[in-house]
């Protein structure tokens, strides 16, 4: 029964991933295929040689750009949401995890593992596929996950991610942030993210349509590149069913808060 | 610092010794020689202490020589070496105990042997770059050899048939970095065309402490990350105040739509990096000495990794007597931009009693090394300030339709020129009257052994241009280019490995170079090299290669034609056969692009007379071509001798069979 809900979807999805990483991989014009070899003893070729060079390293990143204590009046919290991967330039594993942790336990818990590939033709995106795992103290959730992360003109990140998981429920994400040099180690980054399902799930306190926006504007400075503590002021908020949700369990559906932390990269 | 250096049994010392560090003082003491450095008596540290313990200022470090090893039969080690170039104990890769390592002296005829043994960790190799040698003795691991494994030994044995001043490095993993680098001077067989009493090698290089590894994963992690030259409010602020904010803001939206970056200089900067003079740190101050009056030869050297230096010496005007190692006619200049790989020589002829600074900024200007030419020892003169840093413009973009030099075809705006063939119209030479020519007979070059006149031209290597190949001989038609197969059209594409296609290329021959317009001093250009002696080669070529240059900055991928060196099939060249390679820059860096074994001819105007060449620096949005004679069969490396360009994938195999 779902299975024929997905049907009409299937083709044209399959049609998505297959541009979106570019399957069968996009050939480059081969400038030299028409250079065949003349005649005559080729100089030896050994393959058991290394190659001249490697230019298919793996290389690592792993990025916590919130790691933060967030005061509210209320209480604290603690945020984080870092981002790492492991690869090489045409092939990458990500880890993605972010959630909240306070007195009442650890909330908007949200973990995924994706293939990353460029999209062919594109020169700043990346194509994401793979599983969001909600893991947090309420029910847990999986999720498929289909995104796209890159840089947008203006040096925009943006990463927008779609999220399907069984019974037809749908969830999208999109996270979006900017840079703005201050001086060569002052920067300013503000930062959004806004979370939609496609239906409620009120063991979670997601409600369907917009549920949450998680914002706010950072000062950081880069002591080095791969260490900078920073200020800034975040807003969490709630929306439709999910404000609904929040508000019956005795919390608020709004937080301005003072955030402090570390954003560090390796 | 150094260890005193280590010297085999079968070095030999040159019978006729040039006076290179020897010099009197007042009182006719030697102060200090060659030859105390090649036998290894005192290591070079102290001998500079013993030199001018006393005068050397407070703050100041001794500075020191690479040793010089001269001959036919050489013994290299390669091992780890501490060193301190600022003021933290790094981990070098030396050769004989020393980085740089030794420079070697060979003799234009000789065959040399050179047994390198590797007491590394890991793999290692040593080429020879610019030599025209057997492929299987260029030293590139999977090209040439399976490399030299940790504690194997490898004898490098080949007859030297050029002269000029070149240089060695390891082709390993990152090795160049670390300082596993050396010069070679070759002294030529005929005299030299213009006398010089002294003469000293200048090799510069760029050292961070930091593993080459870690820089290229922090540039894959992020590509400006050594750049602190970034657009900033800050910076804003004061450009505003210059140029006005509407413009200042137009342009840096225009850069920031296309997410680039005009502060794109060097992708490592002095942020990491400390400029090296001969191994020196600026506060070390080489030293070179000189009578006043003398003509004194600096053999300089751009052995660094990614840095591209503007060389000058304040008060003197230099003049340059050779490219690459071939002699070029002298041109007198106050400045040039050395591109990584490339070697020039010039003379310098200090009249008065003073020092002089040797200045080497980096493009970038963010550091420099700087050497002294003193009459005495204890003097030395201010080291003047960095230039102005440059910025990449639209131009280098390819983008400024208005105010393009050197285009040669009007009316064209708004049009999509990359892909035009502008291979004939393109340059400013003309063909026609060039009168090819043939290689000469004369048995005077052992290279042209086996060589025959019928159908035989370029299947034996030819000699380097001298004295001795322009003797006649002069023969051939023109306008012979009619046969001409023009390159495959290269089509490029945007896309994850290409991340600009500029919509307009040019010939920018005649231009110093970014940052070096208009500075108020003769900078030397490409278009000034104009060979001493007729091209041995005089045959037109019969086919063009064309290959874009390209790259994302952001991802930090390089490549030739969009692709990465794994993705790319060999460029192959049938021996004996010259053709045209047409090099089309669609980045905004300039390029250093290297060919092993065999000669890139610069098609700079000059005609018979264009420059020899090993490696030719393309400038953004430039064109450049060069003519190659296949006359060496092989497995050769071409690349971008920006080291971590060639380590993301700019890279290539010509195979010449």
């Amino acid at each position: 029964m779902r299975i024929s809900f997905l049907r009409p979807s299937l083709a044209g999805a399959v049609a998505l991933l297959a541009w979106l990483f570019g399957l069968p991989p996009a050939r480059s014009a081969r400038a030299q295929s028409s250079m065949h070899a003349p005649p005559g003893p080729a100089p030896q070729t050994h393959t058991e040689w290394p190659p001249a060079v490697d230019d298919n390293m793996v290389f690592r990143h792993v990025l916590f750009d919130q790691l933060e204590g967030r005061t509210t009046g209320s209480g604290n919290q603690l945020r984080w949401d870092g981002q790492g991967w492991v690869g090489t330039d045409m092939n990458r594993l990500w880890i993605k995890s972010e959630g909240f942790a306070g007195a009442n336990g650890v909330s908007d818990g949200d973990h995924e593992a994706l293939y990353d590939r460029p999209i062919p033709h594109t020169r700043y995106f990346d194509a994401q596929a793979g599983v969001r795992a909600d893991v947090d103290s309420n029910p847990t959730r999986l999720w498929a996950a289909l995104g796209v992360e890159g840089l947008a003109p203006y040096f925009f990140n943006i990463e927008p991610t779609f999220y399907i998981r069984d019974s037809g429920r749908v969830a999208g994400r999109i996270n979006g942030s900017w840079d703005l040099f201050v001086t060569q180690r002052w920067v300013v980054q503000p930062h959004a993210e806004l979370n939609f399902y496609s239906k409620d799930d009120p063991a979670r306190q997601t409600g369907s349509g917009l549920s949450d926006i998680d914002a706010g504007i950072r000062l950081r400075y880069e002591v080095t590149r791969k260490i900078n503590p920073y200020l800034g002021w975040a807003y969490d908020g709630k929306y439709g069913n999910s404000a609904l949700y929040t508000r019956q369990s005795g919390e608020a559906t709004g937080n301005s808060s003072f955030v402090f932390g570390l954003r560090v990269w390796y | 610092m150094r260890n005193p250096i280590d010297c085999g049994a079968k070095l030999r010392l040159r019978e006729k010794y040039r006076n290179m560090n020897q010099l009197n003082d007042d009182k006719g003491h030697t102060l200090f020689s060659r030859r105390l450095f090649v036998q290894g008596i005192v290591s070079a540290g102290a001998l500079a202490a013993f030199g001018g313990k006393n005068r050397l200022a407070l703050g100041e470090i001794a500075w020191q020589n690479a040793p010089e090893l001269s001959g036919s039969h050489f013994e290299l080690t390669l091992d780890t070496l501490p060193v301190n170039f600022t003021g933290h104990s790094a981990v070098a890769t030396g050769i004989n105990g020393s980085s740089p390592g030794p420079t070697l002296r060979w003799r234009e005829g000789d065959t040399v042997t050179i047994t390198v043994t590797n007491r590394l960790k890991m793999p290692s190799s040593i080429h020879w770059h610019g030599m025209r040698i057997p492929s299987e003795m260029d030293g590139v691991p999977g090209l040439s050899f399976r490399g030299i494994a940790p504690g194997e030994t490898f004898v490098y044995r080949f007859p030297v048939l050029q002269s000029g001043t070149y240089w060695y490095h390891s082709h390993s993993q990152m090795q160049e970095q670390t300082g596993l680098l050396g010069s070679i001077v070759i002294e030529p067989r005929d005299p030299y065309p213009l006398e010089f009493d002294r003469e000293y090698v200048l090799l510069l290089s760029d050292w961070a402490d930091a593993d080459p590894e870690s820089i290229l994963s922090n540039l894959k992690q992020e590509s400006d990350y050594y750049n602190y030259h970034r657009h900033t409010v800050a910076n804003f602020l004061s450009e505003a105040k210059d140029k006005g904010a509407e413009s200042t803001l137009k342009e840096r939206t225009a850069w920031a739509r296309m997410n680039m970056s005009p502060n794109d200089i060097a992708d490592v900067s002095g942020a990491v990096y400390t400029y090296l003079l001969n191994g020196n740190p600026p506060r070390a101050n080489w030293t070179g000495l000189f009578r006043p009056g003398e003509r004194v030869r600096l053999r300089l050297v751009n052995g660094s990794a990614m840095t591209f230096f503007d060389v000058r010496i304040p008060g003197l005007s230099m003049t340059v007597v050779q490219a690459d190692g071939n002699d070029v006619e002298p041109v007198e200049v106050d400045e040039f931009r050395m591109g990584v790989g490339e070697t020039y020589d010039v003379i310098v002829q200090p009249q008065d009693e003073t020092a002089y600074t040797i200045f080497a900024q980096a493009e970038d200007r963010t550091g420099f090394a700087r050497g002294t030419l003193t009459p005495r020892l204890g003097l030395a003169a201010p080291v003047p300030p960095m230039d102005p840093r440059p910025k990449r413009t639209m131009m280098d973009m390819g983008m400024d339709m208005s105010s393009m030099k050197g285009m040669d075809m009007p009316g064209m705006k708004g049009m999509d020129m990359s892909g035009m063939q502008m291979g004939e119209s393109g340059m400013p030479e003309s063909r026609t009257n060039g009168s090819a020519v043939m290689p000469p007979t004369s048995a005077e070059k052992g290279a042209m052994a086996g060589m025959s006149m019928s159908g035989g031209v370029g299947i034996a290597p030819f000699p380097q241009p001298s004295r001795s190949t322009t003797e006649g001989l002069a023969s051939g038609t023109a306008s012979e280019e009619v046969n001409l197969q023009p390159s495959n059209p290269v089509k490029i594409h945007t896309g994850p490995q290409v991340a600009a296609k500029p919509r307009m290329v040019m010939s920018r021959l005649n231009e110093p170079g970014d940052g070096l317009e208009n500075n108020g001093r003769r900078v030397l250009t490409y278009a000034d090299l104009r060979a001493r002696y007729r091209g041995v080669d005089g045959r037109p070529p019969t086919r063009e290669i064309e290959l874009h240059l390209t790259g994302n900055m952001e991802r930090f991928i390089w490549g030739f034609n969009g692709q990465k060196f794994s993705s790319a099939e060999p460029i192959e060249l049938k021996l004996g056969e010259r053709v045209r390679i047409v090099l089309i820059n669609d980045t905004m860096m300039e390029h250093p692009i290297h060919l092993h074994g065999l000669w890139s001819e610069l098609e700079n105007g000059q005609g018979p007379f264009n420059p020899y060449k090993h490696t030719i620096t393309v400038k953004p949005s430039e064109r450049v071509s060069y003519l190659v004679s296949a006359d060496t069969r092989g497995r050769w490396a071409y690349h971008c001798h920006l080291l971590y360009h060639m380590h993301a994938g700019m890279f290539r195999t010509v195979v010449v069979s």
